[in-house]
């Protein structure tokens, strides 16, 4: 039997189609991959599938700089080559960055997520008054914030409420009030999976301040795994050129 | 980022905002300041049932290959949006460029069905464009309307300004020419109408007059002009092997119903059903050659990426090439790994044989479509489909390894018994009995036959030979489908048959709505203005609001369906010229109420009348 060749594609979600949803991107990648001419591998049977996984479901309403997709071929030319051929075949707002292969014994995309960096704006006229504040004195109340053992997060879920922690998987947040963005990274496992508008519900609380509906502008910068060694690389790092 | 017609709050707040952004790959974009015709393109129902309609596609590719033309689409907004836009007051907008359709040139109306009637006052309604014609003026677009329901536009004509009758290849670019010309000229909008009218195909409803009689039908009908045609002829494409179709259709990101490559196999149908309007106003059945149909497979799935593919006609097992171009499509489909699924496929050993390398015999199911239960019935209504026939198609399926058979009737038509419908229950246990027979034990997979039968209630339609034919009331279809009911309970097999039967309420009003007149734009109007729209989606429907405002208007619904109508009665739709002649469809009429069939095109003419266009079936060696 042949050798599948394993790659993760890295691709960009903006503008418009940040409000198609993860089920439409996967519908669009399998007719995308067809129209691109990649050498997809498929399931027998009498529907054939793609065999074909994405790392994380994106939000409705998100854009995304770094999304990614593991896919099995049968034949490559090389990462530039795909590149070309996936942006022809595809349009604007959905654009690949990268194609690479993946070492044989990588895990797939959706399992080896460990992290996800965002970048968080407010929208116009719904920036919450703590964050009008003077940079320095943010800093310092996320500075306050982190300092907490326990974070409790109140969730609704099917089994009724319950809190969850949100402070382990917080790894970074930080305030950049010259570009007025906050810049997130967060734990995006399957355990341990934490949302930009978590943290900042909790944040703004301890200020009895609340946020307004729909004041977020979010884009996911990355997904991020874990090394051999425990540290954060981006999944696009796992793979190499070809 | 690019302009959106909606601001980021509202697409956050409605169900599936993938309806209202555009974008889908292969839509186009044009650049504004090279175009000087704006069409919007519009399909009254929401956008998953819109899309998966072939006929926009294929007028979309054609506005947009012609110079100077940007074709966009537009959609019945969903509930939760329509209430969003009323609220905040914002006009309705075509996907492409998002801007608001009461600036275009055009507004594009496919009638499909007549349930879609009030999503035609809602488009209208929240573009902002008065819902009246006469209302309308040169700052408005012209609004067409085409499709089927167009062969009787009678109940709809006080919103159109323009109506074109038949296949939409022939004749827009002539129209396109013609409103460059009178705006060039400045011409007012009743000038341009009025020269409109005299391009074939074109009826202007506002340039003919309607008297009726003492007893409600109608006196005369006829043009306010000398000029004006007293019949308008419908259009037709006699070459449908040189003529549009769509080799880079759009691909939606949603699912839509139809998400799949459609290739017209051929138009029109050589059967004759007397119950079958498509069967009548697409005539004469004209084939696409096999070789360009191979062609266009290729080349659309390369330029879709469509993991599927479908053929489309109104009886695919009667075109000639069909085995060549399955075995083609088969080793096509078969190397990308793409499905092909095969509807109106008559049930025999090709069939069964193509349909076993295509589909999971496990998982698939076979339809039948008899309409009626009787030989007697299916002689009147000429469907040439015989019980023998049936049962020796279920038992070469049965030994194929098939299980589950779908069975699809007609309630309610002309002559129809008890007897006729008890024959529904027992045509359904003979094919069970066939199974039990064909199928020893120790190979019945899943234990037992599984067969859905169906029934739908008869609405008879313009331009068949069932137009003359009382509808039923209410009470009898129920009636009639409680009798199918118990007499399904009768039979030996029942436990391996189940039965469906759709509501009474909205066959009602389509049938008030298929055969009316003028009188009942004022009905469609005043109901759209008390809420509803959505009539063809069954759960938002209000049957009594429809009763109740036909009355407040002095008509009766009765009038229009359980009446029986005299031979020689002036039906609303006689100015449209179909193709075929009254004087045949009487013919039929007669023969079904003395349980005589016609045969189909390709045995012998029946001298319908289309043979004058001079194409298709007509001209062929038969």
């Amino acid at each position: 039997m042949d050798e599948h060749i394993k790659l993760r594609v890295k691709f960009e979600k903006s503008g418009a189609l940040r409000f198609i949803g993860h089920l439409d991107v996967m519908r669009f990648f399998q007719k995308c991959n067809r129209r691109a001419g990649i050498d997809v591998c498929y399931t027998g049977g009498f529907s054939p599938h793609q065999i074909m996984s994405f790392a994380s479901p994106l939000s409705v309403g998100l854009e995304s700089r770094g999304e990614y997709l593991d896919l099995e071929v049968a034949s490559v030319t090389s990462s530039e080559d795909m590149i070309r051929r996936y942006q022809e075949a595809s349009v604007p707002e959905i654009k690949v960055m990268s194609v690479k292969r993946l070492p044989r014994e990588a895990g797939n995309a959706m399992a080896s997520v460990a992290a996800a960096s965002y970048e968080v704006r407010f929208r116009e006229g719904r920036t919450p008054e703590t964050f009008s504040l003077p940079g320095e004195e943010v800093t310092q109340l996320i500075h306050q914030y982190l300092s907490h053992e326990e974070i409790l997060f109140r969730k609704e879920g099917k089994a009724g409420e319950r809190f969850v922690n949100l402070r382990p998987g917080i790894f970074a947040f930080d305030w950049d009030p010259e570009r007025a963005v906050i810049t997130f990274l967060l734990d995006a496992s399957s355990a341990g999976n934490i949302k930009p508008v978590q943290v900042l519900e909790t944040f703004l609380q301890e200020r009895g301040e609340a946020l307004m509906e729909n004041a977020l502008l979010i884009t996911r910068e990355d997904l991020l795994t874990r090394n051999q060694e425990g540290a954060l690389i981006s999944l696009d790092d796992v793979g190499s050129v070809f | 980022m690019d302009h959106l017609a909606l601001s980021d709050d509202i697409l956050m707040q409605v169900e599936k905002p993938a309806r209202y952004i555009g974008k889908e790959y292969n839509s186009v974009v044009k650049d504004k300041d090279k175009i000087d015709i704006r069409f919007a393109m519009c399909f009254p129902d929401v956008y998953e049932i819109g899309m998966s309609h072939l006929g926009i596609q294929i007028l979309y590719d054609m506005f947009n290959r012609m110079e100077g033309v940007w074709c966009e689409r537009v959609y019945s907004p969903w509930l939760d949006l329509d209430a969003i836009m009323r609220k905040e007051g914002i006009p309705l907008f075509a996907l492409e460029s998002q801007d608001p359709i009461k600036d275009f040139d055009f507004l594009g109306i496919t009638i499909q069905y007549e349930m879609c009637y009030t999503n035609i006052l809602q488009v209208l309604d929240l573009a902002q464009i008065p819902l009246l014609a006469k209302d309308r003026d040169e700052s408005h677009p012209i609004v067409i309307g085409g499709g089927p329901c167009s062969y009787n536009p009678e109940p709809i004509v006080d919103f159109f300004d323009l109506f074109y009758i038949g296949e939409g290849e022939t004749r827009y670019g002539e129209l396109i020419e013609l409103y460059r010309e009178c705006r060039e000229k400045k011409l007012s909008r009743k000038e341009f109408l009025r020269k409109a009218s005299h391009i074939p195909g074109i009826y202007v409803p506002s340039l003919y007059e309607v008297s009726y009689r003492e007893d409600g039908c109608i006196a005369s009908f006829q043009p306010i002009y000398e000029d004006v045609p007293a019949v308008v002829h419908k259009e037709l494409v006699k070459d449908l092997s040189d003529t549009y179709y769509p080799m880079k259709p759009l691909v939606p990101y949603m699912k839509i119903t139809q998400d799949r490559v459609v290739l017209e196999i051929q138009r029109g149908c050589i059967r004759g059903c007397r119950f079958c309007q498509a069967g009548q106003l697409y005539r004469p059945v004209r084939e696409r050659d096999v070789d360009v149909l191979k062609q266009y497979a290729t080349e659309m799935l390369k330029n879709t990426g469509h993991e599927e593919l479908t053929l489309s006609s109104l009886s695919s097992s009667d075109y000639s090439r069909l085995p060549e171009l399955i075995d083609y499509l088969i080793a096509e489909c078969d190397r990308q790994h793409i499905n092909i699924s095969l509807p109106s496929l008559r049930i025999d050993a090709f069939s069964l044989d193509v349909m076993s390398k295509v589909q999971d015999i496990k998982k698939s199911s076979l339809t039948f479509a008899p309409e009626a239960g009787s030989q007697r019935l299916r002689n009147v209504i000429n469907k040439g489909l015989t019980e023998e026939v049936i049962l020796e198609g279920a038992r070469l399926a049965f030994e194929g390894g098939w299980t589950r058979v779908k069975l699809y009737f007609m309630l309610g038509q002309p002559t129809e018994t008890e007897e006729d419908i008890r024959g529904i229950a027992e045509l359904c246990n003979k094919i069970a009995a066939e199974f039990f027979d064909t199928v020893p034990k120790e190979k019945r997979v899943n234990g037992r036959v599984q067969i859905v039968a169906s029934t739908s209630f008869f609405v008879p339609k313009p331009f068949t030979p069932f137009q003359w034919a009382p509808q039923c009331t209410k009470e009898a279809f129920v009636e009639k489908a409680y009798f199918t009911r118990k007499c399904i309970s009768e039979q030996l097999n029942q436990k391996s048959i189940k039965y469906n039967w759709h509501e009474a309420d909205a066959s009602v009003m389509e049938g008030v709505l298929a055969r009316g007149d003028r009188r009942l734009g004022e009905v469609i109007l005043r109901v759209y203005q008390k809420g509803c729209f959505y009539d063809a989606w069954s759960e938002y429907y209000k049957h009594d609001v429809w009763l109740e405002t036909i009355r407040e208007c002095g008509l009766d619904p009765d009038f229009y369906t359980t009446r029986v109508r005299e031979l020689d009665e002036i039906f609303p739709w006689d100015f449209i010229d179909a193709g075929i002649t009254k004087e045949f469809l009487k013919r039929e009429w007669i023969k079904a109420q003395e349980e005589t069939i016609s045969e189909n095109c390709k045995q012998k003419c029946q001298g319908c009348g289309a043979a004058r266009w001079g194409c298709g079936i007509c001209v062929e060696p038969r």
